[in-house]
């Protein structure tokens, strides 16, 4: 029972944090029809800034300035958020598809960074002894994860009423007005580029916030984390909760990320030992497969905004 | 400095160009970037190892040709997985992309093609496990050919087979009645439908000529590297790269920058380390978005 309930906060930590990262793509997507398949990309920079601002010193790495988490966190933000703007600064000119491609070049190239730039990053082993809120309580598993939970919670609260403040405020209008038609927001003297440059450099320090929590929950981080298989979690996530919904998105999460873990338990328990690794991608086939059905018959998700935009 | 890097840029630079002509003409003609366009090169490649498989069970081994690693059973099977990889390209224009092109909202188009490409890949990692392959175990000698460049067979064969399918593609663009339609179509989609051109033939060539290539590419890789589940998403963003440092639609374009591409590559293993390398295509790529977006042949946007 109380392993349980221990398992149960770590699961719904683990959900929500899925959740947050998708709220900051419902930003970009759902709010301003920006597409972004570098998602693992910006989380991941969020994730090591906040490592390396946090981490008491090393000898043979840059950085551990050992500053406080708070400090991390927004160091996280400013970073994901930096990186998202110069992307969407040189292709939000062009068109859409160049902010894709670009997008999932930001992912290739943190990821080697990761892997190589050993002096700041710790190469493939990564960063450890990342300091994890309530570490004092650490020996009692039920109240340590019920109190990390609460932080996650917290947390994704925070950005939920953020957003959703956001989005009805003149801000959020201007950005779907051109969503819904762009000529017709230039023409009331709207900068397209400026506004989308904004929204996308916000929802990637979402993202980037996303990942510094996640990075002090777990305690540890290392490049494997952050594949492509990332990405596609938090699309499928988004798509199931239905994009333009901030409500949805964390719905989605919390639900995609139980098919997740129940189907991968599933196969843990079912598939003989040399089948995991070919079950394991069967279930990556199951989400893509999934997120094409969902775009041929239900575009709009299953909570979606009841006025369908496709 | 050696200048063995000429050489093998000019070798991936090849594959490259040949994978980032279908990324082109998919984008000039049917209005969207694929990022499925990877995972086409890899189902080609274990196609065309299935079926060699198949030939040697059938027909038993065949002596290689020359001095080369592979036989006769090679050249068939490639031609037979060209083919297939085609048939995959239509069952899934026809499956999805032709669905969601008919709502008109090309970025769900390019999403569908992220959702096809996750499956497409995991597929093969399902079939045939994520641990690398190979069309054969030979060992060959590297011919030294002068300034300190050395070259296998298979190498040579392969840089001519290049030459005569790039050069087999430009006259087909050129010369040929379906080449100019899809030209015509390319630069005005109204206009072409207006003078009678048959739009479903068009899209269909475009992806059977795109297929083919990446499953062309896909099999020089497997010959000179290894077939790998991944192979095709290692050479995704090199293949973009390309198509937009050459100008969306040009297929000269895609050729010429997938070999600048290739060769910056070598270069870079050679002066700064392999592990940079697929940094490379990155850097290119947002240097052409900053200073030169329409690419090397492209036209302005209108």
């Amino acid at each position: 029972m109380i392993d349980l309930l221990s398992y149960g906060a770590f699961f719904l930590s683990t959900a929500l944090i899925f959740g947050i990262i998708t709220l900051g793509l419902n930003l970009q997507w759902g709010l301003t029809g920006l597409f972004n398949v570098g998602i693992a990309g910006f989380f991941a920079i969020g994730a090591y800034a906040s490592a390396i601002l946090t981490t008491p010193e090393v000898a043979d790495r840059i950085g551990g300035f050992g500053l406080p988490i708070a400090v991390g966190w927004l160091g996280a933000m400013a970073l994901a958020g930096l990186a998202a703007a110069i992307t969407g600064i040189a292709t939000l000119r062009l068109k859409a598809d160049y902010l894709a491609i670009t997008t999932f070049g930001v992912a290739v190239v943190v990821q080697l960074v990761m892997l190589n730039a050993e002096a700041l990053t710790g190469g493939p082993f990564g960063v450890a002894f990342i300091p994890r809120p309530f570490a004092g309580v650490q020996d009692q598993p039920v109240l340590f994860n019920a109190l990390n939970l609460m932080v996650v919670a917290g947390v994704t609260l925070a950005i939920y009423l953020a957003l959703e403040h956001l989005s009805r405020s003149p801000w959020g209008r201007v950005l779907r007005a051109l969503r819904e038609d762009e000529r017709a927001a230039i023409s009331l003297g709207k900068s397209a580029r400026s506004y989308r440059v904004q929204a996308f450099a916000a929802g990637g320090a979402v993202m980037g916030l996303a990942g510094a929590v996640q990075a002090h929950f777990i305690g540890f981080i290392a490049p494997d984390n952050y594949l492509p298989t990332l990405t596609f979690q938090v699309w499928a996530m988004l798509m199931v909760g239905g994009s333009g919904s901030n409500r949805g998105a964390v719905l989605g999460s919390i639900v995609v990320w139980a098919i997740w873990v129940g189907s991968g338990a599933a196969t843990a328990a079912l598939v003989p030992g040399d089948w995991q690794a070919r079950a394991a991608a069967l279930q990556i086939v199951a989400i893509g497969v999934m997120l094409c059905l969902i775009l041929l018959w239900r575009p709009q998700g299953f909570f979606g905004p009841r006025r369908g935009r496709m | 400095m050696s200048l063995q890097f000429i050489l093998d840029g000019l070798i991936n630079g090849s594959m490259i160009g040949l994978g980032a002509i279908g990324v082109t003409l998919t984008y000039a003609i049917l209005r969207f970037s694929n990022f499925a366009h990877g995972d086409l090169m890899a189902w080609g490649a274990y196609a065309t190892l299935a079926l060699v498989s198949g030939i040697a069970a059938l027909a038993g081994a065949a002596a290689p040709i020359g001095a080369l690693s592979f036989g006769w059973p090679m050249i068939v099977a490639a031609l037979g997985g060209m083919a297939l990889t085609g048939l995959l390209a239509l069952a899934l224009d026809w499956l999805l992309f032709a669905r969601l092109r008919d709502r008109g909202q090309a970025i769900i188009i390019v999403m569908a093609s992220f959702g096809a490409s996750m499956a497409l890949r995991s597929l093969l990692e399902f079939l045939f496990t994520s641990s690398p392959v190979y069309y054969s175990r030979a060992i060959q000698m590297a011919m030294p050919v002068g300034l300190g460049i050395r070259v296998t067979p298979d190498q040579i064969a392969l840089l001519v087979v290049t030459l005569a399918l790039v050069l087999g593609m430009h006259l087909f663009m050129t010369r040929s009645q379906t080449g100019r339609e899809m030209r015509a179509y390319s630069q005005n989609p109204a206009l072409a439908r207006v003078v009678g051109i048959d739009v479903a033939r068009i899209v269909r060539a475009t992806w059977l000529i795109g297929a083919a290539l990446a499953c062309a590419a896909g099999i020089m890789v497997g010959i000179l590297v290894q077939i790998r589940p991944l192979m095709g998403l290692d050479m995704l963003l090199p293949m973009f790269a390309a198509a937009i440092l050459g100008g969306i639609g040009s297929i000269p374009g895609a050729v010429l920058a997938g070999l600048i591409i290739g060769l910056s590559e070598a270069a870079t293993v050679q002066l700064i380390g392999a592990e940079w390398r697929a940094a490379v295509a990155f850097a290119i790529l947002m240097a052409v978005l900053f200073i030169r977006p329409m690419g090397l042949f492209g036209v302005a946007e209108r």
